[in-house]
């Protein structure tokens, strides 16, 4: 691919046929991502619409109800998922927002260095890998009981990169001047980041904590491993098994295979676990895509542009 | 080859400008081009510097993520203040030490979460009778420990590689639609719904990919039997195969690749670019002389975060692969079920009784750690050489 070849123009048809090709390649490639996208989104949404509409699917739990019966609602597993995020936000939100101002206002030497690492390192630590370290902390060698609360704390490794990043991307688009003008006044530092700073990145805070509880809400691993998936309608993040929506949906994976039942003598086919199963997913997508509309639209209020 | 004095340039005036580009009347060295760009080329760029940019990173795909690092000088050093008042500087040094207490935090943790898995995972290898790394074991539930992560090391690295091999061609092209095809008003929302690809959960992932794409691509895998090779060999596994997950893999990772390839190719120096298209080019002869060059090590970076991600996976993968039976015998074959590190835990979570046999499996999500750890500061090394080099 040299200079000299380009500028000849010799093979002026080759090089616009080349051209024409690399065109529809990569045309192609965005159509390629698309289908993925749509045909799951469409999979979700025409096997799950059904059992969400049903009367009771945001009121009820799965109590006592098998896969041999029709019925039941995904109350106890939106509230377990509510819960567990909820916690993991409130321990999660104000370690990395002070990791993200830390890094942006204060971070110089060998500490910065590698606090931006360890962020890195967290962005790519496995679900799993942070459910075992908890599980090996809190039950191994605490010897503690799986609960929700496990879940959170794991789940708080998974939440703080992203609120870090953003965070960190916000901090830097507020102006010097705005700090200067603070500082010129008299006022100090760790003010002028509370009352000044902040503030003018908040809207893209937020978004950031929006966009961490979204990643974080799906999560699955560490459900598997943190805590026991219950039918029933637990609120107490600190004892016993609870249901989740990531958990309801596994629950359902494992009665998939059961689609007939005897009744009066004669093998009926049945779908409820299905159902609940696609139901539940469809909960979950609707929750996640929320949250990230959310995000999008608190962004553009924004007070810093980007 | 493009011309390397202008890519260290603009690479040095990009680092004053930061991650964030700005509208290029707020940038100095871009107003001080002295050329107006080319309708053809300048238009898409201009846009791409203004408009994408804004687009929010969506889900877990954090296309800045890496690209920031220590990219800028801290706005102000600790001791750039005087406060005036007692006061002030009281809640100064409280405040700071509660920021530097938050960033040692992160560090400590993540060194925690190396100790607590090392000194789990120690007793269990050191009771393990057959060899650790080079075994293929896997029997924990008896007096005797046996086991080893040879299957498992092989199905990870071949699944993740099959997803990088898949998803890397794509990403690429996605990226370069979005930055050098798209019309204006096309390429955000395209963006925007590669994004919503990484804020589907991956359990979502798991059941669509095991109850609809798999029935789906087995009349694909059948024919792929024809190719000669230990990897394509038909071990009647229909469902559950390698050759799905590595599928399914390889849409996860696609938001994450392309982000990261769009941000850099979205940040080409201008003048190679005009000085493609000043020497006659096509628009793909153009992608090849000053777009691709300048951003491979975007693209190596971003591609060696989605291997990260691929190899942790674990919800997806554990609902697509199907179990081989213990001491079924070892095969090359991407046409097989099979277990991953991931996988494998959660495949025996609901069994973590006695602490040894916890130990196998934690041992194996620390060799899962390892693994990801060095891929991720990989990573992370090409972005830093190529900020030494600019």
């Amino acid at each position: 691919m040299s200079v000299t070849s380009l500028a000849s123009g010799h093979n002026h048809r080759l090089r616009t046929a080349k051209n024409n090709l690399a065109t529809v390649l990569v045309t192609l490639s965005f159509v390629v991502a698309l289908i993925p996208l749509v045909w799951m989104l469409w999979t979700v949404l025409s096997k799950g619409l059904h059992a969400i509409t049903r009367n009771g699917w945001f009121t009820q739990s799965q109590r006592g109800i098998t896969y041999r019966n029709p019925g039941g609602g995904a109350y106890h597993a939106i509230l377990g998922t509510f819960l567990q995020v909820l916690l993991c936000s409130i321990i999660s939100i104000p370690i990395a927002l002070m990791v993200g101002i830390y890094l942006v206002e204060y971070g110089r030497g060998p500490l910065a260095r590698a606090t931006t690492f360890m962020v890195d390192i967290l962005t790519g630590i496995p679900s799993i890998v942070a459910a075992l370290f908890i599980y090996a902390v809190f039950v191994t060698t605490f010897h503690g009981q799986r609960a929700g609360w496990l879940v959170s704390l794991a789940l708080v490794m998974l939440m703080i990169p992203v609120i870090v990043r953003t965070t960190e991307e916000m901090l830097k688009l507020v102006p010097n001047e705005l700090r200067e003008a603070s500082y010129a006044l008299g006022v100090p530092k760790w003010k002028t980041i509370v009352r000044i700073v902040v503030p003018t990145a908040m809207t893209g805070i937020i978004t950031g904590i929006v966009l961490g509880v979204a990643r974080v809400a799906g999560e699955t691993a560490p459900l598997l491993i943190l805590v026991g998936y219950t039918p029933d309608t637990n609120g107490n993040l600190f004892n016993g098994f609870q249901g989740s929506l990531p958990g309801m949906i596994y629950d359902q994976v494992g009665n998939l295979g059961n689609t007939h039942v005897l009744l009066h003598g004669r093998a009926v086919t049945i779908h409820y676990a299905a159902d609940r199963m696609w139901g539940a997913a469809l909960t979950l997508i609707i929750i996640v895509m929320a949250l990230n509309l959310i995000a999008r639209l608190i962004g553009r209020f924004s007070k810093v542009n980007r | 080859m493009a011309d390397r004095e202008s890519v260290t340039h603009r690479g040095s005036g990009d680092e004053s400008g930061g991650e964030a580009a700005r509208p290029p009347e707020g940038n100095p060295g871009r107003m001080a081009d002295p050329l107006p760009p080319p309708s053809i080329g300048g238009e898409s760029i201009d846009w791409a510097e203004r408009g994408l940019d804004s687009a929010l990173p969506i889900g877990s795909a954090e296309p800045s993520g890496i690209g920031t690092l220590e990219e800028e000088a801290p706005v102000f050093g600790a001791g750039s203040v005087s406060g005036g008042r007692g006061r002030g500087r009281i809640g100064d040094r409280v405040f700071s030490a509660l920021a530097s207490g938050s960033g040692l935090f992160i560090v400590v943790l993540i060194l925690l979460v190396a100790i607590f898995l090392v000194a789990r995972a120690i007793p269990a290898i050191a009771d393990d009778q057959s060899n650790f790394l080079f075994s293929r074991d896997w029997s924990v539930e008896g007096a005797t420990l046996r086991f080893g992560v040879l299957d498992l090391l092989w199905v990870t690295v071949v699944i993740s590689l099959l997803a990088m091999l898949i998803a890397v061609p794509i990403a690429i092209g996605i990226a370069l639609f979005i930055t050098q095809y798209a019309p204006k008003r096309l390429a955000r929302p395209v963006a925007y719904v590669v994004d919503l690809l990484a804020a589907i959960p991956s359990i979502i992932y798991g059941i669509w990919g095991i109850t609809v794409l798999a029935p789906k691509l087995a009349p694909v895998q059948r024919a792929l039997y024809h190719i000669p090779g230990a990897l394509f060999q038909n071990k009647n596994v229909e469902q559950g195969t390698i050759f799905n997950g590595g599928l399914v893999l390889a849409i996860m990772i696609l938001p994450i690749i392309t982000a990261i390839s769009r941000d850099v190719f979205d940040r080409t120096p201008r003048q190679n670019v005009e000085a493609a298209w000043a020497l006659g080019s096509t628009r793909w002869e153009m992608i090849r002389l000053a777009v691709l060059p300048y951003g491979r090590p975007g693209v190596i970076a971003g591609s060696m975060l989605g291997l990260g991600r691929a190899l942790g996976e674990t919800i997806a993968i554990t609902l697509i692969l199907s179990k081989s039976g213990v001491g079924s015998p070892f095969t090359f074959s991407i046409f097989n079920g099979g277990e991953t590190f991931a996988s494998k835990i959660a495949n025996n979570a609901a069994e973590f009784n006695n602490p040894t046999q916890t130990g196998a499996y934690i041992a194996a999500g620390l060799v899962l750690f390892v693994l990801t750890f060095a891929v991720n500061a990989a990573a992370r090394g090409v972005v830093t050489r190529r900020k030494e080099f600019a």
